[in-house]
Protein backbone atom coordinates (compact mmCIF):
# COMPACT_ATOMS: atom_id res chain seq x y z
CA UNK A 1 0.00 0.00 0.00
CA UNK A 2 1.26 3.45 -1.03
CA UNK A 3 2.87 5.80 1.87
CA UNK A 4 0.69 8.30 4.09
CA UNK A 5 2.04 12.44 3.36
CA UNK A 6 2.08 13.40 6.57
CA UNK A 7 3.08 17.58 6.76
CA UNK A 8 3.74 18.86 10.11
CA UNK A 9 3.47 22.57 10.42
CA UNK A 10 2.16 25.95 12.72
CA UNK A 11 2.49 29.06 11.68
CA UNK A 12 4.35 30.43 14.49
CA UNK A 13 8.45 29.29 14.37
CA UNK A 14 9.68 27.89 17.18
CA UNK A 15 6.97 25.30 18.30
CA UNK A 16 8.14 22.09 17.92
CA UNK A 17 7.75 21.79 14.05
CA UNK A 18 11.29 20.08 13.40
CA UNK A 19 11.35 18.38 16.48
CA UNK A 20 8.46 16.95 16.10
CA UNK A 21 9.01 15.77 12.52
CA UNK A 22 11.85 14.17 13.84
CA UNK A 23 10.65 12.11 16.64
CA UNK A 24 7.37 11.21 14.76
CA UNK A 25 9.53 9.90 12.29
CA UNK A 26 11.67 8.06 14.42
CA UNK A 27 8.98 6.61 16.50
CA UNK A 28 7.29 4.89 13.12
CA UNK A 29 10.21 3.58 11.64
CA UNK A 30 11.26 2.26 15.57
CA UNK A 31 8.04 0.57 14.83
CA UNK A 32 9.19 -1.34 11.76
CA UNK A 33 7.73 0.92 9.35
CA UNK A 34 9.28 2.70 6.44
CA UNK A 35 9.60 5.68 6.58
CA UNK A 36 11.18 9.15 4.72
CA UNK A 37 11.31 12.63 6.56
CA UNK A 38 11.79 16.01 4.18
CA UNK A 39 13.05 19.11 5.19
CA UNK A 40 10.96 21.71 3.21
CA UNK A 41 12.96 24.34 5.12
CA UNK A 42 15.00 25.16 2.37
CA UNK A 43 17.17 28.23 3.05
CA UNK A 44 16.73 27.77 6.96
CA UNK A 45 17.17 23.91 6.67
CA UNK A 46 17.51 22.45 10.56
CA UNK A 47 15.89 18.95 10.56
CA UNK A 48 19.38 17.23 9.49
CA UNK A 49 21.25 18.68 12.50
CA UNK A 50 18.22 17.54 14.98
CA UNK A 51 18.52 13.90 13.35
CA UNK A 52 21.98 13.87 13.52
CA UNK A 53 22.63 13.11 9.50
CA UNK A 54 24.38 16.76 8.88
CA UNK A 55 27.66 15.19 8.13
CA UNK A 56 26.19 12.94 5.57
CA UNK A 57 24.37 15.22 3.46
CA UNK A 58 25.58 15.56 -0.31
CA UNK A 59 22.40 15.94 -2.53
CA UNK A 60 19.54 17.64 -1.13
CA UNK A 61 15.71 18.70 -2.58
CA UNK A 62 16.88 21.22 -4.55
CA UNK A 63 19.32 18.61 -6.29
CA UNK A 64 16.26 16.61 -6.96
CA UNK A 65 13.58 18.64 -8.16
CA UNK A 66 16.57 20.37 -10.49
CA UNK A 67 16.81 16.95 -11.98
CA UNK A 68 21.09 16.95 -11.04
CA UNK A 69 20.57 13.70 -9.08
CA UNK A 70 18.45 10.97 -8.76
CA UNK A 71 15.86 10.76 -5.66
CA UNK A 72 17.63 8.01 -3.80
CA UNK A 73 20.69 9.79 -3.88
CA UNK A 74 19.58 12.49 -1.69
CA UNK A 75 17.81 9.96 0.41
CA UNK A 76 19.96 9.94 3.53
CA UNK A 77 19.91 6.63 5.28
CA UNK A 78 20.04 6.36 9.34
CA UNK A 79 22.24 3.96 10.47
CA UNK A 80 20.03 3.48 13.64
CA UNK A 81 16.66 2.34 12.85
CA UNK A 82 15.56 -0.14 9.37
CA UNK A 83 14.34 1.56 7.37
CA UNK A 84 14.43 6.04 8.32
CA UNK A 85 15.41 8.12 5.32
CA UNK A 86 15.83 11.85 5.42
CA UNK A 87 15.34 14.13 2.51
CA UNK A 88 17.72 17.53 3.44
CA UNK A 89 17.18 20.80 2.70
CA UNK A 90 19.19 23.08 0.72
CA UNK A 91 20.62 25.44 2.64
CA UNK A 92 22.01 28.09 0.06
CA UNK A 93 18.96 28.78 -1.82
CA UNK A 94 15.37 29.67 -0.44
CA UNK A 95 11.93 28.96 -0.91
CA UNK A 96 10.91 29.82 -4.50
CA UNK A 97 13.66 27.14 -5.57
CA UNK A 98 10.80 24.34 -5.20
CA UNK A 99 6.80 24.76 -6.12
CA UNK A 100 3.95 22.84 -4.75
CA UNK A 101 3.74 20.72 -7.98
CA UNK A 102 7.21 19.94 -7.91
CA UNK A 103 6.45 18.62 -4.20
CA UNK A 104 3.50 16.85 -5.22
CA UNK A 105 5.38 15.04 -7.95
CA UNK A 106 8.40 14.10 -5.81
CA UNK A 107 5.98 12.64 -2.90
CA UNK A 108 4.18 10.40 -5.67
CA UNK A 109 7.72 9.34 -6.70
CA UNK A 110 8.32 8.02 -3.15
CA UNK A 111 5.15 7.11 -1.99
CA UNK A 112 5.10 3.25 -3.14
CA UNK A 113 8.02 1.71 -1.53
CA UNK A 114 7.13 3.47 1.90
CA UNK A 115 4.70 3.55 4.35
CA UNK A 116 5.21 7.37 5.74
CA UNK A 117 6.16 10.42 4.23
CA UNK A 118 6.86 13.19 6.89
CA UNK A 119 7.38 16.31 5.70
CA UNK A 120 8.79 19.24 8.06
CA UNK A 121 7.15 22.98 7.08
CA UNK A 122 8.98 26.01 7.73
CA UNK A 123 6.86 28.92 9.72
CA UNK A 124 4.57 31.00 7.98
CA UNK A 125 2.13 31.11 4.98
CA UNK A 126 3.91 31.53 2.23
CA UNK A 127 5.58 29.54 -0.29
CA UNK A 128 7.30 27.62 2.38
CA UNK A 129 3.91 26.40 3.67
CA UNK A 130 2.33 26.29 0.81
CA UNK A 131 5.23 23.67 -1.09
CA UNK A 132 4.89 21.50 2.45
CA UNK A 133 1.41 20.92 2.55
CA UNK A 134 0.91 21.10 -1.50
CA UNK A 135 1.41 16.61 -1.45
CA UNK A 136 -0.14 16.34 2.40
CA UNK A 137 -2.56 13.50 3.03
CA UNK A 138 -3.24 14.90 6.36
CA UNK A 139 -1.77 17.76 8.40
CA UNK A 140 -0.49 18.09 11.64
CA UNK A 141 -0.55 21.43 13.45
CA UNK A 142 2.07 22.16 16.05
CA UNK A 143 1.00 24.41 18.69
CA UNK A 144 2.75 25.81 22.15
CA UNK A 145 -0.22 26.89 24.81
CA UNK A 146 0.44 30.30 24.46
CA UNK A 147 -1.71 32.70 23.13
CA UNK A 148 -0.17 33.80 19.92
CA UNK A 149 1.11 30.57 18.93
CA UNK A 150 -2.47 29.47 19.16
CA UNK A 151 -3.65 32.43 17.14
CA UNK A 152 -0.96 31.65 14.39
CA UNK A 153 -2.09 27.89 14.75
CA UNK A 154 -5.92 29.15 14.32
CA UNK A 155 -4.61 30.80 11.14
CA UNK A 156 -3.08 28.33 9.74
CA UNK A 157 -5.75 26.05 10.58
CA UNK A 158 -8.05 28.18 8.15
CA UNK A 159 -5.52 27.90 5.80
CA UNK A 160 -5.48 24.32 6.16
CA UNK A 161 -9.04 23.76 5.66
CA UNK A 162 -9.41 26.04 2.60
CA UNK A 163 -7.31 23.93 0.61
CA UNK A 164 -9.21 21.23 1.60
CA UNK A 165 -6.86 18.53 2.90
CA UNK A 166 -9.15 17.37 5.04
CA UNK A 167 -9.28 18.01 9.22
CA UNK A 168 -6.01 19.04 10.66
CA UNK A 169 -4.97 17.43 13.62
CA UNK A 170 -3.52 19.24 16.43
CA UNK A 171 -0.32 18.68 18.85
CA UNK A 172 0.08 20.88 21.82
CA UNK A 173 4.25 21.01 22.55
CA UNK A 174 5.85 22.27 25.68
CA UNK A 175 2.75 21.73 28.02
CA UNK A 176 4.36 22.47 31.65
CA UNK A 177 1.86 21.01 33.91
CA UNK A 178 2.61 23.16 37.28
CA UNK A 179 1.98 26.09 35.36
CA UNK A 180 -1.41 24.74 34.19
CA UNK A 181 -2.12 24.01 37.66
CA UNK A 182 -1.46 27.52 39.23
CA UNK A 183 -3.52 29.25 36.22
CA UNK A 184 -0.51 30.54 33.97
CA UNK A 185 -0.56 28.47 30.85
CA UNK A 186 -3.17 27.67 29.09
CA UNK A 187 -4.87 24.48 29.49
CA UNK A 188 -5.74 21.42 26.90
CA UNK A 189 -9.37 22.74 26.83
CA UNK A 190 -8.43 25.97 26.46
CA UNK A 191 -6.73 25.40 23.53
CA UNK A 192 -9.48 23.11 22.12
CA UNK A 193 -11.92 25.36 22.96
CA UNK A 194 -10.49 28.12 20.20
CA UNK A 195 -8.72 25.77 17.54
CA UNK A 196 -11.73 23.00 18.03
CA UNK A 197 -9.57 20.04 15.98
CA UNK A 198 -9.09 16.51 16.91
CA UNK A 199 -6.51 15.82 19.26
CA UNK A 200 -3.25 13.88 18.43
CA UNK A 201 -0.66 14.71 20.57
CA UNK A 202 0.30 16.31 24.08
CA UNK A 203 3.67 16.73 24.52
CA UNK A 204 5.26 17.74 28.03
CA UNK A 205 8.09 20.28 28.84
CA UNK A 206 10.96 17.67 28.80
CA UNK A 207 15.11 18.92 28.66
CA UNK A 208 15.71 15.77 27.63
CA UNK A 209 14.75 17.27 23.90
CA UNK A 210 17.14 20.38 23.98
CA UNK A 211 19.50 17.74 24.96
CA UNK A 212 18.68 14.98 22.55
CA UNK A 213 18.58 17.90 20.22
CA UNK A 214 22.27 18.88 20.44
CA UNK A 215 23.28 15.39 20.05
CA UNK A 216 21.52 14.36 17.12
CA UNK A 217 19.10 11.58 18.96
CA UNK A 218 16.00 11.82 18.88
CA UNK A 219 14.33 12.01 22.12
CA UNK A 220 11.30 8.97 20.78
CA UNK A 221 14.63 6.86 20.85
CA UNK A 222 15.10 7.69 24.92
CA UNK A 223 13.14 4.95 27.01
CA UNK A 224 13.19 7.32 29.91
CA UNK A 225 12.01 10.66 28.06
CA UNK A 226 8.05 11.48 28.61
CA UNK A 227 8.74 13.72 25.18
CA UNK A 228 9.75 10.65 23.75
CA UNK A 229 6.70 8.47 25.11
CA UNK A 230 4.43 11.32 24.19
CA UNK A 231 5.34 11.27 20.61
CA UNK A 232 5.86 7.47 20.58
CA UNK A 233 2.29 7.79 21.92
CA UNK A 234 1.12 9.88 18.33
CA UNK A 235 3.00 7.24 15.94
CA UNK A 236 0.79 4.46 17.19
CA UNK A 237 -2.25 6.65 16.56
CA UNK A 238 -1.33 7.33 13.48
CA UNK A 239 -1.09 3.51 12.60
CA UNK A 240 -4.94 3.83 14.06
CA UNK A 241 -4.13 2.55 17.15
CA UNK A 242 -6.44 4.09 20.45
CA UNK A 243 -4.18 5.65 22.90
CA UNK A 244 -5.58 7.11 26.16
CA UNK A 245 -3.84 10.59 26.86
CA UNK A 246 -1.64 10.96 29.99
CA UNK A 247 -2.81 12.75 31.93
CA UNK A 248 -0.12 15.51 32.57
CA UNK A 249 -2.04 17.79 34.74
CA UNK A 250 -3.10 14.99 37.15
CA UNK A 251 -2.75 15.69 40.92
CA UNK A 252 -1.83 12.79 42.97
CA UNK A 253 -3.65 11.51 46.15
CA UNK A 254 -7.41 11.63 46.89
CA UNK A 255 -8.37 15.31 46.08
CA UNK A 256 -6.73 14.75 42.46
CA UNK A 257 -8.20 11.08 42.24
CA UNK A 258 -11.81 13.41 43.42
CA UNK A 259 -11.55 16.32 41.12
CA UNK A 260 -10.67 14.07 38.15
CA UNK A 261 -13.67 12.19 38.77
CA UNK A 262 -15.88 15.44 38.04
CA UNK A 263 -14.21 17.30 35.63
CA UNK A 264 -15.46 16.09 32.26
CA UNK A 265 -13.67 14.61 29.27
CA UNK A 266 -10.00 15.93 30.05
CA UNK A 267 -7.54 15.96 27.12
CA UNK A 268 -9.28 13.02 25.35
CA UNK B 1 -4.97 34.08 -27.65
CA UNK B 2 -8.47 32.95 -27.35
CA UNK B 3 -11.42 34.98 -27.32
CA UNK B 4 -10.81 37.97 -25.31
CA UNK B 5 -12.40 38.00 -21.97
CA UNK B 6 -15.37 40.19 -21.19
CA UNK B 7 -14.28 43.26 -18.95
CA UNK B 8 -16.85 45.89 -17.35
CA UNK B 9 -16.11 48.59 -15.80
CA UNK B 10 -18.11 48.67 -12.08
CA UNK B 11 -17.66 51.00 -8.95
CA UNK B 12 -14.48 49.94 -7.75
CA UNK B 13 -12.48 48.51 -10.18
CA UNK B 14 -12.85 46.48 -13.54
CA UNK B 15 -15.25 42.97 -13.62
CA UNK B 16 -13.58 40.39 -15.32
CA UNK B 17 -15.97 37.35 -16.13
CA UNK B 18 -14.61 33.96 -17.13
CA UNK B 19 -16.11 32.23 -19.68
CA UNK B 20 -16.79 28.36 -19.73
CA UNK B 21 -13.34 26.92 -19.90
CA UNK B 22 -10.22 25.31 -17.98
CA UNK B 23 -8.83 27.56 -14.78
CA UNK B 24 -5.59 26.70 -16.26
CA UNK B 25 -6.43 27.88 -19.65
CA UNK B 26 -8.09 31.08 -18.39
CA UNK B 27 -5.91 32.12 -15.90
CA UNK B 28 -2.86 32.06 -18.60
CA UNK B 29 -5.25 34.20 -21.03
CA UNK B 30 -6.00 36.35 -18.46
CA UNK B 31 -2.25 37.46 -17.71
CA UNK B 32 -1.49 37.33 -21.27
CA UNK B 33 -4.46 39.93 -21.91
CA UNK B 34 -2.82 42.23 -19.13
CA UNK B 35 0.63 41.57 -20.48
CA UNK B 36 -0.77 42.54 -23.97
CA UNK B 37 -2.78 45.80 -22.49
CA UNK B 38 0.21 47.14 -20.36
CA UNK B 39 -0.76 50.78 -19.25
CA UNK B 40 -4.98 50.06 -19.22
CA UNK B 41 -4.47 47.32 -16.52
CA UNK B 42 -1.30 49.12 -14.38
CA UNK B 43 -3.34 50.21 -11.34
CA UNK B 44 -6.06 48.76 -11.71
CA UNK B 45 -8.63 46.75 -9.15
CA UNK B 46 -9.83 43.89 -10.50
CA UNK B 47 -12.59 41.84 -9.57
CA UNK B 48 -12.78 38.25 -10.72
CA UNK B 49 -16.47 36.27 -11.43
CA UNK B 50 -15.15 32.60 -11.63
CA UNK B 51 -18.78 31.00 -11.35
CA UNK B 52 -18.95 27.66 -9.98
CA UNK B 53 -15.01 26.77 -10.34
CA UNK B 54 -13.50 25.33 -6.97
CA UNK B 55 -10.35 27.40 -6.22
CA UNK B 56 -8.47 26.94 -3.07
CA UNK B 57 -6.11 29.84 -1.45
CA UNK B 58 -2.98 28.84 -3.37
CA UNK B 59 -4.53 29.06 -6.75
CA UNK B 60 -6.47 32.52 -5.84
CA UNK B 61 -2.98 33.48 -3.34
CA UNK B 62 -1.15 32.73 -6.99
CA UNK B 63 -3.44 34.58 -8.95
CA UNK B 64 -3.32 37.65 -6.60
CA UNK B 65 0.46 37.35 -6.56
CA UNK B 66 0.89 37.50 -10.58
CA UNK B 67 -1.27 40.60 -11.05
CA UNK B 68 0.43 42.30 -8.11
CA UNK B 69 3.31 41.75 -10.52
CA UNK B 70 1.91 42.89 -13.46
CA UNK B 71 0.53 46.10 -10.75
CA UNK B 72 -2.85 44.92 -11.10
CA UNK B 73 -4.84 44.83 -7.63
CA UNK B 74 -7.34 41.37 -7.22
CA UNK B 75 -9.40 42.74 -4.55
CA UNK B 76 -12.62 40.65 -5.08
CA UNK B 77 -13.59 37.37 -6.26
CA UNK B 78 -17.11 36.10 -7.01
CA UNK B 79 -18.29 32.67 -7.44
CA UNK B 80 -20.54 30.43 -6.74
CA UNK B 81 -18.46 27.64 -5.18
CA UNK B 82 -18.74 27.26 -1.68
CA UNK B 83 -14.62 26.32 -1.25
CA UNK B 84 -13.66 29.84 -3.63
CA UNK B 85 -15.88 32.24 -1.43
CA UNK B 86 -13.98 30.44 1.73
CA UNK B 87 -10.43 30.85 0.26
CA UNK B 88 -11.44 34.33 -0.67
CA UNK B 89 -12.72 35.08 2.78
CA UNK B 90 -9.24 33.68 4.35
CA UNK B 91 -7.11 36.07 1.88
CA UNK B 92 -8.82 38.83 2.55
CA UNK B 93 -10.73 39.22 -0.69
CA UNK B 94 -14.34 40.83 -1.20
CA UNK B 95 -16.58 37.81 -2.27
CA UNK B 96 -19.31 40.58 -3.63
CA UNK B 97 -18.81 43.94 -5.49
CA UNK B 98 -20.73 46.11 -2.61
CA UNK B 99 -18.06 47.93 -0.78
CA UNK B 100 -20.36 48.15 2.98
CA UNK B 101 -18.05 51.26 3.85
CA UNK B 102 -20.18 53.73 1.28
CA UNK B 103 -23.49 54.46 2.07
CA UNK B 104 -26.21 53.21 -0.41
CA UNK B 105 -26.61 55.64 -3.62
CA UNK B 106 -29.79 55.88 -5.20
CA UNK B 107 -30.75 53.36 -7.79
CA UNK B 108 -29.97 54.91 -11.10
CA UNK B 109 -26.20 55.58 -10.14
CA UNK B 110 -26.07 51.71 -9.78
CA UNK B 111 -27.08 50.35 -12.62
CA UNK B 112 -24.16 48.02 -13.80
CA UNK B 113 -21.65 48.48 -10.84
CA UNK B 114 -24.29 46.53 -8.00
CA UNK B 115 -24.20 42.86 -7.94
CA UNK B 116 -28.09 42.12 -8.71
CA UNK B 117 -28.49 39.40 -6.93
CA UNK B 118 -27.87 40.32 -3.51
CA UNK B 119 -30.30 43.23 -2.60
CA UNK B 120 -28.51 45.47 0.39
CA UNK B 121 -30.74 43.93 3.15
CA UNK B 122 -30.25 40.53 2.56
CA UNK B 123 -28.57 37.96 5.89
CA UNK B 124 -25.42 36.35 5.19
CA UNK B 125 -25.88 32.44 6.67
CA UNK B 126 -22.31 31.48 7.92
CA UNK B 127 -22.15 28.10 9.45
CA UNK B 128 -19.03 27.82 10.63
CA UNK B 129 -16.14 29.54 13.14
CA UNK B 130 -14.57 32.58 11.36
CA UNK B 131 -11.12 31.77 12.07
CA UNK B 132 -7.93 33.98 12.34
CA UNK B 133 -7.26 36.23 9.60
CA UNK B 134 -10.41 35.66 7.91
CA UNK B 135 -12.80 38.52 6.55
CA UNK B 136 -15.72 38.62 6.22
CA UNK B 137 -17.70 41.49 4.61
CA UNK B 138 -21.15 41.97 3.72
CA UNK B 139 -23.54 44.84 2.86
CA UNK B 140 -26.42 43.58 4.75
CA UNK B 141 -26.54 41.52 7.79
CA UNK B 142 -24.31 38.84 8.77
CA UNK B 143 -25.60 35.57 11.15
CA UNK B 144 -22.64 33.21 11.93
CA UNK B 145 -23.50 29.38 13.99
CA UNK B 146 -19.96 29.41 14.89
CA UNK B 147 -17.34 31.07 16.78
CA UNK B 148 -15.21 34.69 15.98
CA UNK B 149 -11.93 33.71 16.51
CA UNK B 150 -9.38 36.57 17.65
CA UNK B 151 -7.52 37.87 14.26
CA UNK B 152 -10.82 37.23 12.76
CA UNK B 153 -13.12 40.56 11.32
CA UNK B 154 -16.43 40.76 10.23
CA UNK B 155 -17.63 44.37 8.65
CA UNK B 156 -20.70 44.58 8.07
CA UNK B 157 -23.75 47.19 6.51
CA UNK B 158 -26.16 45.79 9.01
CA UNK B 159 -26.65 43.69 12.37
CA UNK B 160 -23.98 40.96 13.55
CA UNK B 161 -25.11 37.99 15.11
CA UNK B 162 -22.98 35.49 16.62
CA UNK B 163 -24.22 32.15 18.10
CA UNK B 164 -21.24 31.49 19.80
CA UNK B 165 -18.14 33.08 21.54
CA UNK B 166 -17.87 36.50 19.73
CA UNK B 167 -13.66 37.17 20.19
CA UNK B 168 -12.21 38.93 16.90
CA UNK B 169 -13.15 42.27 15.20
CA UNK B 170 -16.61 43.19 14.20
CA UNK B 171 -17.89 46.51 12.98
CA UNK B 172 -21.74 46.66 11.89
CA UNK B 173 -23.52 49.16 10.43
CA UNK B 174 -20.44 49.84 8.40
CA UNK B 175 -21.79 51.96 5.95
CA UNK B 176 -23.35 54.57 8.40
CA UNK B 177 -26.02 52.98 9.84
CA UNK B 178 -26.70 53.84 13.77
CA UNK B 179 -28.99 51.66 14.34
CA UNK B 180 -27.26 48.39 14.26
CA UNK B 181 -26.37 45.97 16.70
CA UNK B 182 -24.13 43.41 17.43
CA UNK B 183 -25.18 40.17 19.57
CA UNK B 184 -23.52 37.00 21.21
CA UNK B 185 -23.83 34.47 23.35
CA UNK B 186 -20.28 35.26 24.29
CA UNK B 187 -19.51 38.91 23.56
CA UNK B 188 -15.80 39.49 24.06
CA UNK B 189 -14.53 41.11 20.69
CA UNK B 190 -11.37 42.46 20.67
CA UNK B 191 -12.57 45.49 19.39
CA UNK B 192 -16.39 46.50 18.79
CA UNK B 193 -17.98 49.18 16.25
CA UNK B 194 -20.64 50.66 15.03
CA UNK B 195 -21.08 52.98 12.16
CA UNK B 196 -18.82 55.58 13.17
CA UNK B 197 -17.67 54.20 17.13
CA UNK B 198 -15.57 51.90 18.42
CA UNK B 199 -14.90 50.84 21.82
CA UNK B 200 -12.95 47.87 23.00
CA UNK B 201 -14.49 44.96 25.67
CA UNK B 202 -14.29 45.62 29.00
CA UNK B 203 -12.93 42.97 31.79
CA UNK B 204 -15.56 40.53 31.81
CA UNK B 205 -17.14 39.91 35.44
CA UNK B 206 -19.59 36.98 36.32
CA UNK B 207 -20.58 34.33 34.30
CA UNK B 208 -20.45 34.88 30.44
CA UNK B 209 -24.28 35.58 29.47
CA UNK B 210 -25.62 36.78 25.64
CA UNK B 211 -25.42 40.92 25.09
CA UNK B 212 -26.49 42.79 23.33
CA UNK B 213 -24.36 45.49 21.83
CA UNK B 214 -25.97 49.01 20.24
CA UNK B 215 -25.53 52.87 20.34
CA UNK B 216 -27.24 55.20 23.30
CA UNK B 217 -26.85 58.40 22.39
CA UNK B 218 -23.71 57.96 20.52
CA UNK B 219 -22.06 55.64 23.42
CA UNK B 220 -21.54 51.96 22.62
CA UNK B 221 -23.53 50.09 25.27
CA UNK B 222 -23.51 46.26 26.40
CA UNK B 223 -26.31 45.27 27.97
CA UNK B 224 -27.67 41.47 28.83
CA UNK B 225 -30.41 39.94 26.57
CA UNK B 226 -32.93 39.65 28.60
CA UNK B 227 -32.56 43.40 30.43
CA UNK B 228 -35.06 45.27 28.06
CA UNK B 229 -37.67 42.18 28.61
CA UNK B 230 -37.12 42.78 32.75
CA UNK B 231 -37.82 46.18 32.69
CA UNK B 232 -40.72 46.86 30.12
Amino acid sequence: MAARVVTVTSGKGGVGKTTATANIGVALAAAGQRVVCIDADIGLRNLDVVMGLENRIVYDLVDVVEGRCKLRQAMIKDKRLPDLHLIPAAQTRDKTAVSPKDMVRLADEIRPDFDWVVIDSPAGIERGFRNAIAPADLVLIVTNPEVSAVRDADRIIGLVEAEEKGPPQLIINRVKAEMVRRGDMLSTQDVLEVLAIQLIGVIPEDEQVLVSSNQGMPAALEPKSRAGKAFRDIARRLNGEEVPFDDLEARDGFFGRLTRLVRPGGAS
Amino acid sequence: MAEPLPIKGVRDGLLITLPPGMWGDLRASLLATIDDRGDFFRGARLALQVEDRALGAADLGGLREDLARREATLYAVLSTSPLTLAAAANLGLQTNLQRPGVPSQPAEEEEEAVDEEVPAEAALLLQHTLRSGQVLRHPGHVIVLGDVNPGAEIIAGGNILVWGHLRGVVHAGAGGDESARVCALDLAPTQLRIAGRIAVSPKRRGNVRPEIAFLREGQLVAQPWDEERRHA
